[in-house]
């Protein structure tokens, strides 16, 4: 676990936004998730896109669920309200709290178990209402927090820790969002900042439902097979002793290369993956094509990065339900009590 | 003519589901009511849209007993299919009216009952021509009927009908002429009125008539409820969708267009909870309403909602269970699963109100309660009272009342504030100070979860923190037991050694049971529940009383092990009735429940009374 205290003196040399803030102000808690866990580069990514939007970091609220991924809302903006609500049920807080109040920036942020699994529900329905928000999924293929069991994101025919194959298919939740009628849907890796910064940003200026799959390694629980000599001892040690006895720290997997180009990513536990960034010419507003398109290059074995798909126009929630201008939970008795007289109308409507 | 028929009987429509038989049904419940005699009225009906058999009970009542009753005087046996039973249910020296339209021979009629025939279809296809005419007006027909034979003013179902129809004027005459071929047959070929018959009277004083599910919902409106979600169940639907169609008259600015009210139907009743958790953290009024099923999915939220302190507004319209129950029968039988829902020591707050009136003020103090105690609240509502329409109290609001938010600061208080704690008690009640988010740049911002955290909401699974933890929510909920609604109690006309208590939907049945009991000579003190946690009165009414029955509309005498557990009583002080079959508790059921109970201890009692005069 990283425990590095950082230094409570503010530098009089840091560099100031508009509104008075400095980077440090986009921060949160220490971070206690495994030294090198991707889940840690998406929240210096989030600080970097709020930092670089210059929002004021109170006005907004950050969601989620349960699992290693969902304790990262501590780990950043400081300033912001946040929720670590119940496992896979963050996208029905998120809408709750977007209909009291439509002013403030809503950050919602879940894992593969989370929003795949338990969550897939919710998942499907808080993009289906076009609820104006940024939901990140931060994938790591397995369940971090309940000690590496296979999330329905696992590829099918990949092994566990345990050793256990995976039988089923995998959910491919970009694909979903997309057919889901999500109006901004991207992909990014937790180790290309320079890609994945201005997707969150991207995310965060769009109105409407906005989902971003990043693929985030799992240090702990995707070390299983064709890792080095040093780590192949950790996981006999492990083995041995049933249980995560010893974890070694280890780097971050980071990426970075160009648009329409093939980058293979290996992780901790060998296994690679094929990030394929979409090239410049693609069409994001194409949503059949931008399908098509996944597709083909699922079959060919490509994680396909990027921005997939805008639909720039789309009404969100509170557009569909005519809701007034002033956030519901600013209203008071004035606006919301009918009052005495028209309850003596309705009573005598009623004899 | 005995005076006992005058203004005191029960009607029971037999139809077929979707048959449109229901707003004829109401009009003729409503003309009586219009002539100043009470009436209760009760929907039997299946779970199916259409095809199954329904019924509609009615009971007219000059003193005003408005509990199911139990047997039936006169019934309008308008379906085939239950035609059988239904002719059994009729109480000797009743009444049967049928469509004589196709011969029925005598030996099919009971001989203790008169039977009115009447050529419902034979009329209609004469005078009508459109197929779906002759069907949709057989329900006027007979209402035209019952009408000459029970003496109701035509004049009233006319002017009702010219009401309903007011923005419809092309329905109006068909519909009266329907009625009048009805009157006019039954005036000419039976001696009208029969013996049960309507007197206008002026019993019914400034009664509203109106179902606890609307009652409810307004009740959501006065209070200040800007979101709602909520997944279709009966019966608890009619609550969201009144909801909406109050909003749509006093929510919806005609000249912007916009609502000042969000109305969500979820995909289930774990988002509808997750919802309006999301809300209230968010600082809106929220609610949603549901029945036992869902109350059972929204477990785990619940829990969450308890021990982050989030507000919470749930209506729960009981019903018989399970899912695949008795979604269409009335039940008190989700009181434990709510009081003590979720996991871990959880404990929350019910009201329970008895009639449509308490449903409206129930409807609108719950979210003064939730959001004052940062906590669940349930509305434990049920069927009987959510879905018929009962004669109640008219709603009452006074515009001094104000909504109490609770303690929540704003930027100005934060700015004076040396240091926020979220879970602090700095006022000794148990009530820790929230904010909201957005409301401070640096001040007051904090991450909500479950326990595991100290009382500055900093991340924290020590032991110490949690019990601490533990202990300010026991305190919070014991200072509620003088905040909630008190229980009332009501004394017998002779000094009584023997009392009753009761709740919700049982208030009308038990009503009556009491002075037919005071009649039979025995008096009883009672007790109506209204909160739970209780009040102290609760504990001290059942101290105050040799032996103490309690009525209950389920089968494990939950209220009971409430009281046993939370009171520390005695339990073989409390004598259980226990009424469960789905349909409502009737005073007949109670009257002889207590009087057989009773009968039981005689022996003891006397060897006492010769003991004590020797
Ligand atoms: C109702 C419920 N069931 C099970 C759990 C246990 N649980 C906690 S986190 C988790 C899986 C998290 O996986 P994921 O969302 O992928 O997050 P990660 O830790 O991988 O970031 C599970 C099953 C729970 N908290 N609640
Ligand atoms: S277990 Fe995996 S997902 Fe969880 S903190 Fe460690 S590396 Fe990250
Ligand atoms: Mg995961």
């Amino acid at each position: 676990m990283t425990f590095i205290a950082k230094p409570k003196l503010r530098h009089p040399e840091l560099q100031r936004n508009k509104h008075g803030f400095t980077r440090r102000d986009y921060e949160g808690a220490v971070s206690t998730l495994c030294a090198g866990c991707g889940h840690d580069s998406i929240s210096a990514a989030i600080i970097q896109a709020c930092y670089e939007l210059e929002l004021p970091p109170h006005r907004v609220a950050k969601l989620s669920g349960i699992g290693c991924s969902s304790k990262t809302p501590t780990y950043f903006l400081g300033n912001a309200h946040g929720f670590n609500s119940v496992h896979g049920r963050m996208p029905s807080v998120l809408t709750g709290a977007n209909l009291a109040n439509r002013d403030l920036i809503y950050l919602g942020v879940s894992g593969d178990g989370d929003s795949a699994s338990i969550g897939l529900g919710q998942f499907a329905h808080i993009l289906r209402r076009g609820v104006n928000m940024v939901y990140i999924v931060e994938n790591n293929g397995v369940y971090g927090l309940t000690k590496g069991q296979f999330s329905a994101t696992a590829d099918r025919g990949s092994k566990s820790k345990r050793g256990v194959e995976n039988h089923s298919a995998s959910i491919d939740l970009v694909m979903l969002a997309i057919e889901l009628g999500a109006t901004y849907v991207a992909r990014g890796f937790s180790g290309d900042k320079s890609q994945l910064v201005p997707l969150i940003k991207g995310a965060i200026s769009h109105r409407g439902a906005a989902f971003i799959d990043c693929i985030s390694p799992c240090i702990a629980f995707n070390n299983h097979s064709g890792s080095t000599k040093g780590f192949d001892y950790v996981r006999e040690h492990n083995e041995a002793v049933n249980f995560l006895d010893v974890m070694t720290p280890r780097d971050e997997i980071t990426a970075d290369y160009a648009p329409g180009s093939v980058q293979e990513i290996k992780q901790h536990d060998g296994t690679v993956l094929r990030l394929r960034k979409i090239s410049e010419d693609y069409d994001v507003h194409d949503r059949v094509a931008a399908m098509h398109y996944l597709q083909k290059s699922k079959a060919a074995g490509d994680i396909v990065t990027g921005v997939l798909h805008v639909d720039p126009e789309s009404p969100d929630l509170h557009d569909t339900l005519g809701t007034v201008s002033a956030p519901l939970n600013s209203l008071g008795k004035k606006e919301l009590c009918p009052g005495k007289s028209a309850i003596d109308k309705f009573n005598a409507a009623r004899r | 003519m005995p005076e006992r028929k005058i203004n005191n009987f029960v009607i029971k429509f037999a139809n077929v589901n979707g048959s449109g038989s229901a707003s004829a049904n109401k009009l003729f419940a409503r003309s009586i009511l219009r002539m100043g005699v009470p009436v209760s009225a009760r929907n039997i009906f299946p779970s199916n849209i259409q095809g199954l058999p329904t019924w509609y009970e009615v009971r007219v009542s000059e003193k005003g007993h408005l509990g199911s009753r139990g047997g039936v005087d006169i019934m309008v046996a308008m379906n085939a299919q239950s035609w059988n039973q239904d002719q059994l249910d009729i109480e000797s020296g009743g009444y049967l009216i049928y469509d004589s339209s196709r011969p029925v021979p005598a030996s099919k009629f009971r001989t203790d009952i008169t039977v009115i025939g009447i050529p419902i279809t034979d009329i209609c296809n004469r005078e009508f021509k459109d197929p779906r005419q002759r069907q949709l007006f057989r329900n006027m027909v007979y209402l035209g009927a019952l009408s000459s034979l029970l003496a109701i003013d035509i004049a009233e179902v006319e002017r009702l009908i010219q009401e309903q129809f007011s923005s419809k004027e092309a329905l109006v005459s068909p519909n009266v002429q329907a009625l009048h071929f009805g009157m006019d047959y039954a005036a000419e070929h039976f001696d009208c009125p029969i013996g049960f018959r309507v007197k206008r009277s002026s019993s019914v004083g400034s009664k509203i008539f109106i179902d606890g599910n609307s009652a409810a919902a307004l009740g959501c409106v006065y209070g200040g409820a800007t979101v709602a979600a909520w997944y279709p169940i009966t019966p608890s639907s009619s609550l969201a969708e009144s909801y909406e169609k109050f909003c749509k008259t006093y929510r919806h600015d005609h000249d912007t267009g916009r609502n000042s009210f969000a109305s969500i139907q979820a995909e289930d009743e774990l988002a509808s909870i997750g919802m309006v958790i999301g809300a209230s953290w968010n600082g809106a009024r929220a609610f949603t309403c549901t029945s036992g099923p869902g109350i059972s999915l929204m477990q785990e939220f619940i829990g969450l909602a308890y021990f982050a302190e989030i507000p919470a507004v749930i209506f729960d319209v009981q019903r018989g269970g399970p899912s695949t129950g008795m979604p269409t029968r009335t039940q008190q039988s989700d009181i434990l699963s709510c009081a003590y829902a979720s996991h871990g020591d959880t404990k929350q707050i019910l009201l329970i109100p008895s009639d449509p009136k308490e449903c409206f003020d129930f409807g609108y103090q719950a979210f003064d309660f939730a959001e004052k105690f940062q906590t669940p609240v349930f509305v434990m509502s049920d069927l009987d009272i959510g879905m018929n329409d009962h004669l109640t109290d008219p709603l009452e609001w006074n515009d001094e009342i104000t909504y109490d938010r609770g303690k929540i600061l704003s930027k100005e208080s934060l700015d004076e504030l040396a240091q926020f704690g979220r879970y602090l008690d700095v006022d000794g009640d148990g009530v820790p100070y929230r904010t909201l988010p957005g409301t401070h740049p640096s001040k007051g911002a904090f991450f909500t979860r479950g326990t595991s955290r100290d009382r500055y909401a900093k991340y924290s699974e020590s032991g110490v923190d949690y019990q601490d933890n533990m202990q300010r929510l026991q305190r919070k909920f014991e200072q509620l037991r003088t905040q909630l609604p008190a229980a009332i109690i009501e004394e017998g006309k002779t000094k009584a050694s023997i009392g009753v208590i009761y709740y919700g939907s049982t208030e009308p049945a038990m009503k009556e049971a009491l002075q037919y009991l005071e009649e039979d000579g025995v008096s009883l003190d009672s007790m109506r529940i209204r909160a739970f946690p209780f009040g102290d009165e609760v504990s001290e009414f059942i101290d105050s009383y040799d032996r103490v029955f309690l009525v209950e509309q389920n089968r494990d005498a939950q209220m009971k092990s409430l009281l046993v557990s939370e009171c520390n009583v005695d339990p073989n002080r409390i004598t259980s009735i226990l009424h469960y079959n789905g349909s409502p508790i009737t005073a007949r059921f109670i009257r002889s429940e207590i009087t057989q109970s009773l009968d039981a201890l005689k022996p003891s009692r006397k060897r006492k009374s010769i003991s004590q005069k020797s």
